[in-house]
C-alpha cells in the first residue's frame, strides 16, 4: 500500500536520504531503525507529506502523495494515524478533548464521539485521567493518549516516529504492546526507533537506515548495527 | 452538519481563550488599549468640535441703517436675505430696541443717559444681526449688499454701515484656525487609530505565532482548515467583546470626572455626552473591537494554512 520510489532528500546540500526504495504492504508491522540523523524522521515527514523529496516519488495507494491538492491531502492524513517521540497533544484541550478533536476533525456524530472515546481511553488505561490536561500527564501516559487519539479513527496505517524515545523501559513495553495489539487487529503499522530491546520484541520486519542509505531489510528482524 | 461545525468551532474557540490564561488576558489588555484610544479620539472630536461651534456662534456681521430708516423697507431687505442659502439666522433690532440696549448697558453712566434724553429724536438705527451656516460665507453675504442689483436702490441709501469690514481680519483669522483644527484633528485620530490597530494586529499575529506548533498538529490530525481556523477567530472575537467592555465600563467614572472637572475648559459635558450617545459609542467599540479581533485573527492564521 505504500511504495517508496528512490527517494532522495537533501537539506541544501547535505542529504538526509538517498535513493531509497521500499514498499510496505496492509497489514504489516515494520520497524525503520538507524542511528540518530540515519533519515528516519526525515521517512515519516516524507510519507506525510510534511516535506517534499528532493527527488523520486511517494505512493499511497495508487496517489502520489506530493501532487495532492490541500483538500485530497486532508483525506490522506485521515487515514493516517500518527504518533511522534514528543507526543504532540493540543495543551489546551484534555486528554478526552484531544480524542474528539480527532473525530470532530473527521466529522463524526456527537454520539459516536461520545460512545468512542471512553473506549479507546479505556483500551490505554487513562480512563480516570480523561479530563487532565496533557502537562498534568507522565511521558507514559502522554505517550498512551497519542496512541489513543491515533487508533480511535480507526486508520489504515499508524506511523510511530521513536514513540518510545523519551519512555522509561516500561512505558516503553506498554506502547510496544498496544502497537503490536493494534497490528493484531490488521492496522498497517509503521515504527520508527533505536531502541534494540523494542525491536527484539516486535520480532517483524526491520529495515536498517544508515546515512540515509537502506542498507539491509529483514523479513524477521533483529537490531543489528 | 453545519449547526454542529459551528457549535464545535465555538466551544473550542471558548476553551482555547479560557485556557491560554495569561496570553488571553494580554490580548485583552491590548485591545483595550486600542478601544480607548479609539474612544478618546472620538471625545476629543466632540470637545473640539463643541469649541468650534462656540467660536463659530460669536462671529456674526451686523447691518446698521440710518436712523430713520423706513422699517418696511427693512423688513423688505430681511425677508429678501431670508432667501439665501448661506444664512442661518437673522435678528432684527429696531430703533427702540436699540436705545433700549444702549440705556441698559450704560445704566451706571448717568451724563451719557442724560445726553440722550436731551435728544428730541433716537440717535440710534435699526440694525439686523445676521449669522453664517459658516464663517468662510460671510464675505460673500457682505458682497450681496453691495451689488446693485439685488437689493432695490432705495435699500442701499438706508443702509448705514456693515461692520464686516471692521471685523474681516478676525473672521479669516478665525475660519482659517477653525479649518485647521478640524483638518488637523482628523489626521491626528486617523494616525493614532492606525497605529493601535497595527499594534492589536501584530499582538495576535504573535500569539497564533506562539500556537504554529498546535495548528500543525491539528492538520496532521487531519482537520481541514476551516476547523483550525474557526477556534482562533472565535478567540479573537471574544477578545474583542471582552475589550469593547471593558473599554464601554472604564469610560463611565472617565465622563463622570471629565464632566464635572473639565466641562468649562472643554466646552461640553463628557458625562452628559456620554451618556446621551451611550448606545451609538458601545455599538462602535463592539463593532470595532469584533471586526479587529476576528480580521486580525484570520489574517495571522492565514500563513500556516497555505499547505
Amino acid at each position: 500500500m505504500i511504495y517508496f520510489n528512490n527517494i532522495t532528500k537533501k537539506y541544501k546540500d547535505i542529504s538526509s536520504l538517498e535513493d531509497v526504495t521500499f514498499s510496505v504492504t496492509q497489514g504489516e508491522f515494520v520497524s525503520i531503525v538507524g542511528h540518530s540523523g540515519a533519515g528516519k524522521t526525515t521517512l515519516t515527514k516524507l510519507l506525510l507529506a510534511e516535506e517534499k523529496p528532493t527527488d523520486g516519488t511517494i505512493f499511497f495507494e495508487s496517489k502520489d502523495i506530493h501532487k495532492l491538492s490541500k483538500k485530497e491531502l486532508t483525506k490522506l492524513r485521515r487515514k493516517i494515524g500518527i504518533i511522534f517521540q514528543d507526543f504532540r497533544l493540543l495543551p489546551n484541550k484534555t486528554a478526552y478533548e484531544n480524542i474528539a478533536f480527532a473525530m470532530e476533525a473527521l466529522d463524526k456524530e456527537d454520539s459516536e464521539i461520545i460512545q468512542d472515546v471512553p473506549h479507546v481511553l479505556e483500551l490505554v488505561d487513562l480512563t480516570n485521567k480523561a479530563f487532565h490536561f496533557p502537562h498534568q500527564l507522565s511521558g507514559g501516559e502522554k505517550q498512551r493518549l497519542a496512541i489513543a487519539r491515533a487508533i480511535i479513527t480507526q486508520p489504515e496505517i499508524i506511523i510511530a516516529d521513536e514513540p518510545t524515545g523519551n519512555l522509561d523501559p516500561i512505558n516503553t513495553n506498554e506502547v510496544v504492546n498496544i502497537l503490536k495489539k493494534i497490528n493484531d487487529l490488521g492496522t498497517t503499522v509503521i515504527l520508527t526507533t533505536h531502541n534494540r530491546g523494542v525491536i527484539d520484541q516486535v520480532k517483524k520486519r526491520v529495515i536498517t537506515l544508515e546515512n540515509g542509505r537502506v542498507v539491509r531489510d529483514d523479513k524477521d528482524g533483529k537490531y543489528m548495527i | 452538519m453545519l449547526f454542529i461545525h459551528i457549535k464545535r468551532i465555538i466551544r473550542s474557540g471558548y476553551h482555547n481563550f479560557i485556557r491560554s490564561g495569561f496570553t488571553s488576558i494580554a490580548s485583552v489588555l491590548v485591545m483595550t488599549i486600542t478601544l480607548f484610544v479609539i474612544t478618546s479620539l472620538i471625545f476629543v472630536q466632540s470637545s473640539l468640535n463643541a469649541s468650534l461651534n462656540d467660536i463659530k456662534e460669536k462671529v456674526d456681521v451686523t447691518v446698521y441703517f440710518i436712523p430713520g430708516a423706513d422699517e418696511g423697507e427693512i423688513k423688505n431687505i430681511e425677508s429678501s436675505l431670508e432667501n439665501l442659502p448661506e444664512i442661518r439666522e437673522i435678528t432684527y433690532t429696531s430703533q427702540e430696541t436699540a436705545l433700549m440696549n444702549f440705556k441698559e448697558k450704560h445704566a451706571n453712566d448717568y451724563l451719557t443717559l442724560q445726553a440722550i434724553d436731551e435728544l428730541d429724536e433716537n440717535p440710534l438705527g435699526a440694525s439686523l444681526n445676521i449669522k453664517a451656516q459658516d464663517p468662510s460665507q460671510y464675505e460673500g453675504i457682505s458682497k450681496y449688499f453691495e451689488s446693485d442689483n439685488s437689493l432695490s436702490r432705495g435699500a442701499l441709501t438706508i443702509i448705514d454701515k456693515i461692520d464686516y469690514h471692521q471685523n474681516k481680519i478676525v473672521i479669516d483669522r478665525l475660519t482659517s484656525i477653525i479649518n485647521g483644527a478640524q483638518r488637523l484633528g482628523f489626521i491626528v485620530s486617523l494616525v493614532l487609530i492606525l497605529i493601535s490597530i497595527i499594534i492589536t494586529f501584530n499582538t495576535i499575529k504573535l500569539i497564533i505565532y506562539m500556537s504554529r506548533e498546535e495548528i500543525n498538529i491539528m492538520k496532521l490530525v487531519g482537520a481541514d482548515g476551516k476547523y483550525v481556523r474557526g477556534p482562533f477567530i472565535v478567540s479573537g472575537i471574544l477578545v474583542g467583546i471582552i475589550a469593547s467592555l471593558l473599554t464601554i465600563i472604564l469610560f463611565i467614572p472617565i465622563s463622570i470626572w471629565l464632566g464635572n472637572q473639565m466641562t468649562d475648559f472643554l466646552g461640553i459635558n463628557l458625562y452628559a455626552y456620554y451618556k446621551s450617545n451611550f448606545l451609538q459609542l458601545f455599538i462602535i467599540m463592539l463593532g470595532s473591537g469584533v471586526v479587529l479581533g476576528g480580521i486580525s485573527s484570520s489574517l495571522a492564521i492565514a500563513r500556516y494554512l497555505r499547505k
